[in-house]
């Protein structure tokens, strides 16, 4: 109920208009990889989600964003059931980093769940979007059979700029485009760099 | 407040309908009737216009009916979602963030509050004085100068049209006239139908004799014939509308032909914004219109002129 009302509020307020070009409604385990503007995107790609594909979804966010307060903690475990990780990287070496941080996705995945994953790894202040880390081309190697769908979020990046806290009532929009898989023999920096733009193709004429 | 006096209002109501009917009847026969390609596809936009206009007379004939607060409710939501629009297509920075917040929960919630309350005397400044103002220093404050003069002009135009303009109409309901009291709502009935009337007779006429267009750069859809045959049609319904006004025959046709002639010089000047930002429609609210601010930029420039105008001469 607190889910339903919280996916209405987030679509009276960010007004999106969405847009399938892949099936709407799958079974399959799908990981929706977007841009990256706001604090509201994961909940505008979720509350975007068909309610069947909205209770299997698990967004990928930081932790030190989502347990800064009560509320925040709440809403991430129980209502959007969220997979937090840790951007910074502490004592280990970065790419141990990585590695832990995707094998900790890949098992909350499990074989139900889908996710929703920002692969820039920070909000770009422009609306352009960035390059893309590496994580989402080591989850596509540890799961190959898993549909990645590119999202395109259109003028979050004004709705809810870096810095502020007030969301302004303007219009956005969702594209979710069709699947891309990783090639068998693909390069990761080739990989990262295709699956970044089907994501920007997405945003052209919108 | 100002109830209806219901007779009227089911006339008027009755009237709308009526028309729907017939053009929904004619919509249909002809989308059957035509061969070509060109013509079919016009048709269809036609019907879908048909369409939404039945929803939008349905919500307006169900907040007329329901009384004062329900209309300056509904004309609210129509400003907040015509400022969305227009804020959402318009060159804005990060530096605007906080006026345009300002704008929306504050700005435009007190402007119906003070329909609400019939305070004229601030519902008229508030917006042209105090936001230009109080608005303009949070965005100086804010800091960031490049295109100030532009960006403060988008946050004043776009509070001015959407709210201020918008709020013209239900502002109707509040003038004090002698010998109309508890009548408002004709008023009020009587502007939408002849601007959107006028709008939509325009769009017939250019159809079917339009040669000349009135300013091709803005508008190619705009013509003189359009213009000359709608307005004096629309003056004629207007004209035909004077029982349920407190002006006498003549006075409405005056009325009518300038609430005509306004809608056509709003309609220009919202495709002239359009055009600039380089986009078709202001959204996709409602099918076959576009969006909201598509649908209402007529009636926003008639609104104010008809309000003071009939404030002016007709009001105690």
């Amino acid at each position: 109920m607190i889910a339903a009302a919280v996916a209405g509020g987030v679509r009276l307020l960010s007004g999106p208009g969405v847009e399938w070009r892949c099936a709407r409604n799958s079974d399959a385990q799908r990981i929706y990889f977007a841009n990256h503007a706001s604090h509201l995107d994961f909940v505008v790609v979720w509350a975007a989600l068909p309610p069947r594909s909205r209770q299997l979804v698990r967004p990928v966010a930081a932790r030190r964003y989502w347990e800064q307060n009560t509320v925040r903690r709440e809403l991430a475990r129980h209502v959007f059931n969220a997979i937090l990780v840790d951007s910074g990287s502490g004592s280990a070496s970065p790419q141990e980093a990585a590695r832990a941080t995707t094998a900790r996705i890949c098992g909350g995945m499990g074989d139900r769940h889908s996710l929703i994953l920002f692969p820039e790894g920070t909000r770009s202040p422009t609306g352009e979007v960035g390059a893309f880390k590496s994580g989402l081309y080591f989850l596509a190697r540890c799961r190959p059979e898993v549909e990645l769908v590119p999202v395109h979020l259109w003028n979050l990046h004004r709705i809810l700029p870096k810095g502020e806290w007030l969301p302004l009532p303007m219009l956005s929009r969702v594209v979710f485009g069709a699947p891309l898989t990783v090639r068998p023999d693909e390069e990761k920096s080739a990989f990262l760099e295709r699956a970044r733009a089907a994501v920007t193709a997405l945003g052209d004429g919108v | 407040m100002t109830l209806p006096r219901d007779p009227v209002l089911l006339m008027l109501l009755g009237t709308v309908f009526t028309l729907l009917v017939v053009a929904s009847i004619a919509g249909w026969a002809i989308g059957h009737v035509v061969t070509s390609d060109a013509a079919r596809a016009t048709m269809a936009n036609v019907n879908a216009r048909i369409r939404a206009w039945w929803v939008m007379a349905g919500v307006f004939a169900a907040t007329l009916a329901a009384g004062f607060t329900w209309s300056i409710l509904l004309f609210g939501l129509v400003s907040f979602l015509a400022l969305r629009e227009f804020v959402t297509m318009a060159p804005t920075r990060q530096g605007d963030h906080r006026p345009l917040a300002w704008g929306f929960f504050v700005v435009l919630p007190l402007q119906f509050a003070l329909v609400w309350a019939g305070w004229y005397g601030l519902f008229s400044i508030l917006i042209p004085v105090y936001v230009a103002i109080f608005v303009t220093i949070r965005a100086a404050i804010a800091g960031d100068t490049q295109c100030f003069l532009e960006r403060a002009a988008v946050t004043q135009w776009g509070l001015t049209i959407c709210v201020y303009f918008v709020s013209c109409v239900p502002a109707l309901l509040t003038l004090r006239i002698p010998g109309f009291e508890g009548q408002n709502v004709g008023l009020l009935f009587f502007l939408v139908f002849v601007v959107q009337l006028s709008d939509v007779l325009q769009y017939v006429w250019g159809k079917a004799i339009g040669r000349r267009p009135l300013a091709p750069s803005v508008s190619p859809n705009k013509t003189w014939e359009g213009l000359v045959g709608g307005v004096l049609c629309a003056t004629a319904a207007g004209t035909a509308l004077w029982w349920a006004t407190p002006f006498s025959p003549f006075q409405a046709a005056a009325l009518a032909f300038t609430i005509g002639v306004m809608g056509c010089a709003g309609g220009l000047i919202m495709s002239a914004i359009k055009r600039d930002r380089g986009v078709k429609d202001y959204g996709t609210l409602i099918p076959g219109h576009g969006g909201m601010l598509d649908r209402i930029d007529s009636l926003c420039f008639a609104a104010p002129v008809f309000f003071h105008l009939t404030r002016y001469f007709f009001a105690r």
